[in-house]
């Protein structure tokens, strides 16, 4: 076999693994391989104005397409650049592959020029990462950082590529499927452990399914929908969790936790079981630990099993893939002799309290003359889009609101930094994701704050004609600290006031970008229209009601039915 | 409760600093750490003493297993099972306490395996409760300086009867 380059086998890797766009930004420790990947001419390479930005945008052509998002960056600088973005990855469980240069391995660890020791930095938040040493390793270590970033809980995973090895040669033996002995993600479920799942579902008389980020993942929206349908049973949905079953639906009941809906809090608080599908009962769900969900039996299905009994007690742990339990779940139910009347006759009683739970406290605010209201811009740009828009956030107020007044019935429709909570996430992720779907409308729901922590990119949307529309919702506050410190530091607002805020339109202008404002609350929608409307990024900037809170609100450490409602 | 975890990783490096990144990162406790080959040379034994209640334990073992690195995780203190560690004691031995050494060595059945004309170096191994004991009754004639290994387990062979 004849001998290939190290950089050429990257080149080669990247396009058996199917990849079509890589984002990145180049360097000394990485120029051997953005040019072998210009002379190959195959894969879009999208140059970013920052390597946060390459990596946000990776994770959102992940998300919203379900593929492996890739990045490639240089050494050093480049590479710690882009620690935050393989973090907001890792939480979420997000699959991306980074590629880093590094300086020449004789010269690894001697200090040398933008040299860093980034597998050890990024260790702990990547599910793996490799240094590779000699080439010979190269296709086998490429071929195993894609199968482990997609395969079981995906993840994020580094591979570390000095500049000898990307020039050095061998032969390219890249395997179509490989077996990694220590590393076996479960993806069918115990059978035994479904069946112990069924017969508590159908004890149940007060059962809620909470549904998380894993179902979208697993792809398993249809069989959580099938689930739901066919025991009349209602569904609540992490932040990660929505859009694995319609917003719109009878049976939804919206998100739960921090500022979930009242309704989904009380579910959870009052359930005679709960129905876990790849969630994690992280704590901005379950609020004080010792009070939540006192009277529910638990069943949770994961496939990471490290996720089962990690915060909470669990009764019936079902290790495995989603989407696979799911299925098996829904065949139980089926196999039943239950029909569909009793099912519902079953759970009448309770879904009529969840009912006028919903209709006592239903998620509102409260419409004031003179000043815009951020609910009333998603809800417009809810209603104006219809619901088809992929919507990005950033990390805040914004995110809430979007998450709260947008209501999302398909998968992969929200993507939002949910474990990590990375401001500036939101618009290189908007970036990634129109990339993935070119025809689709990509929004940006943003705040002051987060839009500038990654504004840069701007050029990058520009320079890559993104029809990109961002939403900044501007109180020239960091808003979700203030009202922190509004509800408990005594309204001191320490280091969240913006004294200074940029002209954003004229920023957009300043791109060649178009921008709008409303200050009026009579402009709103006519700036939603005219921004939705028109070609190319454009900035809709609102001024909104600078004190407006989130609300309900468990405050952190709270049981989550002491909720803070409006 | 203390455990006795027997870990087998893959021999790359950094499998190590995975596992010791793990437990620091989640504020899990190491009490001692152990690794060397195995008759595989492409994978290592990592025996780890822990403590914590069992939720803790299991959410360790876990998150272990997830490690991409990590082949086997046993739980040594499940079963029956033997542990040993070894310690050598630099211990003063001057004219009046030279014999006493010499006759604790003899008990405990330790070896001498340095020599000086104010010091021995002791050899002690055996289960925790052993080097403790040795320690103990050392520490009022003098220890001049100590170094362990850290534990090592395996599980006992089934015996049939």
């Amino acid at each position: 076999m004849a001998k290939m380059t190290g950089k050429d086998m990257v080149v080669e890797a990247l396009k058996r693994e199917g990849v079509e766009v890589i984002f990145g930004f180049p360097g000394g420790a990485i120029i051997d391989i953005n040019d072998a990947l210009e002379k190959d001419g195959t894969i879009k390479f999208v140059l970013v104005r920052h390597e946060q930005g390459a990596t946000h945008a990776a994770d959102g052509y992940a998300r919203a397409s379900g593929k492996v998002g890739v990045c490639l960056v240089t050494s050093g600088p480049g590479a710690t650049n882009t620690v935050t973005g393989i973090a907001t990855a890792y939480m979420d469980s997000i699959p991306m592959v980074v590629m880093t240069g590094q300086v020449p391995t004789a010269l690894i660890g001697n200090d040398a020029f933008q040299e860093v020791d980034i597998v050890g930095i990024t260790r702990p938040c990547t599910k793996h990462n490799f240094l590779v040493k000699d080439v010979k390793d190269l296709p086998m270590i490429l071929k195993e950082a894609f199968y482990i970033a997609r395969s079981g809980r995906p993840g994020p995973v580094l591979i570390d590529l000095p500049k000898d090895v990307q020039n050095g040669k061998a032969e390219f033996n890249y395997p179509d499927e490989i077996h990694l002995r220590s590393y076996n993600p479960v993806f069918e479920p115990h059978i035994k452990q479904v069946r112990r799942a069924y017969r508590l579902i159908k004890k149940a008389r007060k059962p809620v399914i909470y549904a998380g980020g894993g179902v979208i993942i697993a792809g398993a929206h249809n069989e959580l929908r099938a689930l739901a349908e066919s025991t009349q049973t209602p569904v609540t949905m992490t932040l990660m969790g929505l859009g694995a079953f319609p917003g719109t639906h009878r049976l939804s009941l919206n998100m739960l936790g921090m500022h979930g809906s009242y309704c989904a809090n009380m579910a959870m608080a009052n359930s005679d079981l709960i129905i876990a599908v790849g969630a994690r009962f992280d704590d901005r769900v379950t609020g004080k630990i010792e009070a939540f969900a006192t009277k529910a039996k638990i069943v949770h299905m994961d496939i990471d099993p490290t996720s089962i009994q990690k915060n909470v007690k669990v009764d019936v742990p079902i290790v495995g893939d989603c989407r696979i339990a799911l299925e098996k779940l829904v065949e139980a139910v089926r196999e039943d002799s239950v029909t569909a009347e009793e099912w519902s006759e079953r759970h009448r009683g309770w879904l009529e309290q969840l009912d006028a739970w919903n209709k006592r406290h239903p998620l509102h605010y409260k419409q004031e003359s003179g000043v815009i209201k951020p609910q009333y811009v998603i809800e417009k740009l809810y209603e104006m889009t219809k619901g088809k828009a992929i919507i990005t956030t950033e990390v805040g107020q914004n995110q809430m609101w979007a998450a709260q007044f947008y209501k999302f019935d398909e998968p992969r429709t929200l993507l939002s930094s949910g474990g990590l909570g990375t401001m500036g996430y939101g618009f290189p992720a908007a970036i990634g994701a129109q990339m993935a779907f070119p025809d689709k409308l990509v929004v940006d729901i943003a705040g002051d704050g987060s839009i500038q922590m990654n504004i840069q990119e701007m050029a990058t949307a520009m320079e890559q004609r993104l029809p990109i529309k961002i939403i900044i919702l501007n109180n020239q506050f960091l808003g979700m600290v203030r009202q922190w410190q509004e509800l408990f530091y005594d309204r001191r607002y320490a280091a969240t006031k913006f004294e200074m805020t940029p002209d954003f339109v004229k920023i957009a202008e300043a791109y060649g970008a178009t921008g709008f404002r409303a200050t009026k609350p009579e402009e709103v929608d006519d700036v939603l229209a005219k921004g939705l409307e028109t070609d190319g990024p454009v900035v809709m900037e609102f001024a909104i009601a600078r004190e407006e809170g989130v609300f309900p609100m468990v405050p952190a450490g709270k049981a989550t039915t002491e909720m803070l409602l409006v | 409760m203390r455990h006795t975890l027997s870990v087998l990783v893959e021999n790359t490096p950094g499998a190590l600093s995975r596992i010791t990144g793990l437990f620091s990162g989640r504020g899990f406790n190491i009490e001692s750490l152990c690794v060397a080959a195995t008759l595989d040379p492409t994978l290592s034994t990592l025996t780890l003493v822990t403590y914590g209640d069992d939720f803790i334990i299991e959410q360790i073992i876990k998150q272990l297993n997830r490690l991409v690195d990590v082949y086997k995780v046993i739980d040594v203190t499940e079963g029956e099972f033997v542990e040993r560690e070894m310690a050598l004691i630099k211990v003063k031995a001057e004219a009046e306490t030279r014999a006493e050494v010499l006759r604790m060595c003899d008990i405990f059945r330790c070896k001498v395996v340095d020599v000086s004309s104010k010091t021995y170096t002791v050899e002690v191994t055996g289960p925790k409760s052993k080097l403790k004991a040795v320690i103990e009754l050392l520490t009022p004639i003098g220890i001049k300086e100590i170094t362990r290994t850290g534990t090592i387990a395996m599980i006992r062979e089934k015996k049939t009867v």
